[in-house]
């Protein structure tokens, strides 16, 4: 029987793809799961493959062409077999329409494709889309024959969220709605310990367990706040928190480790997104997202690194950094910054941060504000780090510098908290050995 | 800890129970003279004497009757088999009479023996002496299997199955024996019929046994440089089996692949497989994969062999399999 070759959704926030290259002609034999074409999505060039075997009929799309997710782009069946059905002349002249004005563009439906009888869905996708409400039917599967499995249900809840964050957010910094999915070894000690010399208590917020999450209904007072502020500053009500920190340690810490090789160079992000990753273990309230009736905290820390690419920002995720070594942050971070220039980041790779960090060091810049990662609850911009006069013990000394702000969903964060969260950042950074602890 | 060897840990195991109970003895070929064909019982014949650390002639179904006869009688026996290969000559005593007695006694004649040795594959000994037969005895009922990795298992296992009033089948590997790894010193026990997770992980359960313990922690180390976090789940007894803890690590990752070194038909890793499916069957996002030996005997060819044996690389592939992401 043929079968219909649509526009996946291939990222979870992905409304439509541009078909980059034909990798199968009309007339080639192709086995479910070959790849027949090159797409590029909102975030990278994807795979769109073969869902299940027999001969490449027709190719409905031309190269170059960009379509809704969902479009009907080929059609697979047997060698000799009447496609005349699929191929109407509906879905030729949307094909064509849709390579010919590129620039009127549908907003996408969510990716409904044609399940005929039987959905395959594993057991715990099953129940996942029972549980969170979800018609499996409306699930593009990604397992073999099409079978719906757990990142499906996962992409599909996503993709709806985003949807609707989208309409109330044009702005925002990257776009990507995150899920956490935690991909890394567990079981490494906590890097929670805390040090004697903490000055800084934590929030009373619930503990979420490590790979989870726990959701905390709003209280009331909670829910007006939501409200009032979200009147008076739009759909995430920013405020901002600077502060100056004394990288003079820290900078010299990163001389040395440099002049014991390669492998021990680190950036000043790199400590940054450690000192970070340390600091929201430790004030759990930040690492949250505001999710309409209740607030969630993440039990896992993912830190989001924004990246400029040519046409735009993408923000590749430090899975679990508050577990991992400086060299291991220093050495994916690299690898990450280089695939995302390449726009070869898989949706693993750019999801499921639970806070971010923008750096603008590099072009000079002192200080400034990020926008928020929805859903994030908080955001790091960085400056850079310069010599600067800074008074000493009562004494005009040169100091190397650098100005960090926290931008924070007020309905989530509070003043004190991120300026809490500041002040052990600052401690961490400001005393490198303090991230040891 | 002190660092010990998987055969000196089983020695330690040996020589402590029998200090601490005149009924243990050992029995079998060149167990006393020669010390052991692999040197588990090095220096017991010096320190207990000829009456507690029997040499036998090569009769595996003769010496296997005799210690079940003993154990009938109030002794507890330790019987060695140079290699379970050989134990098949005496699977009728180990099956219809030690696994069975207890029960046509009507609960009268306890049977506490513990029959031991190497099994599985070596290198290059052909496919007479290259054979796992712990699903053999899984299969009975009235026998406990024990399959211990590592040299502490190997300790506190082996102690608990002499303690142990039931017929023990003791399944060592010949490649383990030079392995070494941290023993508690003195009493060390380990439970019979109690899984341990060797390694703990996020995204996909290997339940493996014995010498496949090490082949899945070293893929779990190939995965974790991919970004997957693989759970290992030692069930160290495959009968009794631990199906709680399998089955709880199942939940967690929703994903498992099962390693063993025998071969596929009825192996232990199709019972495992039937209890994670009744057992997390709402959990599972893929069907549970197996890696087993090829369903053939073991080729004497090296580069045959190699490919008949499970490998990190076949664990690699199934995981990614279970994980879609080939």
């Amino acid at each position: 029987m043929a079968t219909k070759v649509v526009m996946e959704a291939l990222s979870p926030t992905m409304e439509e793809g541009r078909l980059v290259a034909w990798l199968k002609q009309e007339g080639d034999a192709v086995s479910a799961g070959e790849t027949l074409a090159e797409v590029e999505t909102d975030k990278a060039v994807m795979e769109l493959v073969a869902r299940s075997d027999g001969v490449l009929r027709k190719q409905l799309l031309p190269e170059g062409a960009t379509v809704p997710v969902g479009t009907l782009v080929g059609v697979i069946g047997a060698a000799d077999e009447d496609i005349s059905a699929l191929v109407g002349p509906s879905a030729t002249a949307s094909a064509a329409a849709a390579g010919a004005a590129p620039a009127s563009r549908q907003p996408p439906a969510m990716p409904t494709p044609a399940h005929v009888g039987r959905i395959f869905a594993s057991p715990l996708a099953r129940r996942l889309a029972a549980e969170r409400g979800l018609d499996l039917g409306a699930v593009t599967g990604t397992g073999p024959s099409g079978r719906v499995v757990k990142r499906d249900v996962e992409a599909a809840q996503l993709a709806m969220a985003s949807a609707k964050a989208a309409e109330r957010l044009p702005q925002a910094t990257a776009g990507a709605v995150r899920a956490v999915r935690p991909r890394e070894p567990a079981g490494v000690a906590s890097a929670a310990a805390t040090p004697a010399a903490s000055a800084v208590a934590a929030p009373a917020v619930p503990l979420a367990p490590p790979g989870g999450y726990r959701d905390v209904p709003l209280t009331q007072i909670r829910k007006t706040i939501a409200k009032r502020l979200v009147q008076s500053l739009g759909p995430i009500p920013h405020f901002f928190l600077t502060t100056e920190i004394d990288m003079e340690r820290a900078a010299d810490a990163r001389t040395h480790l440099k002049s014991l090789g390669d492998a021990y160079a680190v950036s000043f992000n790199d400590l940054v997104v450690k000192a970070c990753a340390l600091a929201l273990r430790r004030h759990p309230a930040v690492n949250a997202a505001f999710l309409d009736d209740r607030v969630r905290y993440h039990g896992d820390v993912h830190i989001g690194m924004a990246v400029a690419v040519e046409d735009g920002l993408i923000t590749p995720v430090v899975r679990h950094a508050d577990r991992k070594g400086l060299a291991e942050i220093a050495a994916e971070s690299k690898a990450l910054a280089e695939k995302a220039r390449a726009r070869r980041l898989t949706p693993e790779e750019y999801t499921g941060s639970t806070f971010s960090v923008s750096n603008l060091g590099m072009y000079d810049i002192d200080e400034f504000t990020a926008v928020i990662n929805p859903p994030e609850a908080a955001i790091l911009a960085v400056g850079r780090v310069a010599e600067k006069p800074v008074v000493v013990n009562g004494a005009v000394v040169p100091r190397r510098m650098m100005r960090v702000t926290l931008s924070c969903d007020h309905r989530v964060v509070d003043g004190a908290t991120g300026a809490k969260f500041l002040r052990t950042l600052k401690l961490m950074l400001e005393n490198p050995l303090a991230m040891l602890l | 800890m002190p660092l010990v060897t998987y055969r000196d840990a089983l020695n330690q195991a040996l020589r402590e129970e029998m200090r601490r109970d005149p009924a243990v003895f050992l029995m079998g070929e060149e167990v006393g003279v020669y010390q052991g064909a692999y040197k588990v019982s090095r220096g017991l014949l010096e320190e207990f004497g000829p009456e507690r650390v029997v040499d036998t002639p090569i009769t595996e179904l003769g010496f296997a009757g005799i210690g079940v006869g003993a154990a009938m009688a109030g002794l507890r026996p330790v019987v060695e088999f140079m290699t379970w290969n050989f134990a098949l000559l005496a699977i009728d005593q180990i099956v219809n009479s030690a696994a069975k007695m207890l029960y046509m006694s009507g609960g009268q004649v306890p049977i506490p023996i513990v029959f031991r040795g190497p099994a599985g594959a070596a290198l290059q000994l052909a496919a007479q002496h290259s054979q796992s037969f712990d699903s053999y005895f899984a299969n009975i009922p009235g026998l406990k299997v024990v399959t211990p990795a590592t040299p502490a298992d190997a300790k506190g296992l082996l102690k608990s199955a002499i303690r142990d009033n039931n017929p023990v089948v003791f399944i060592e590997g010949e490649m383990l024996y030079n392995t070494k790894g941290e023993v508690p010193d003195g009493e060390h026990v380990v439970p019979i019929g109690v899984a341990d997770v060797k390694r703990e992980g996020t995204d996909v359960t290997l339940v493996a046994h014995s010498k496949m313990v090490g082949l899945a922690l070293k893929a779990a180390e190939e995965l974790a440089k991919d970004g997957v976090s693989a759970e290992v789940v030692d069930p160290r007894t495959i009968r009794p089996l631990d199906v709680a803890t399998i089955a709880a690590s199942v939940r967690k990752t929703n994903r498992c692949v099962v390693i063993e070194e025998g071969w596929p038909v009825a192996g232990i890793g199709a019972q495992v497989v039937d209890d994670i499916q009744r057992e997390a069957f709402d959990w599972l996002d893929a069907p549970v994969l197996r890696v087993t030996a090829a369903d053939v005997p073991m080729p004497y060819n090296k580069h045959l062999e190699k490919l008949a044996k499970p490998d990190v690389p076949r664990i690699v592939a199934a995981v990614n399999r279970v994980l879609y992401r080939a």
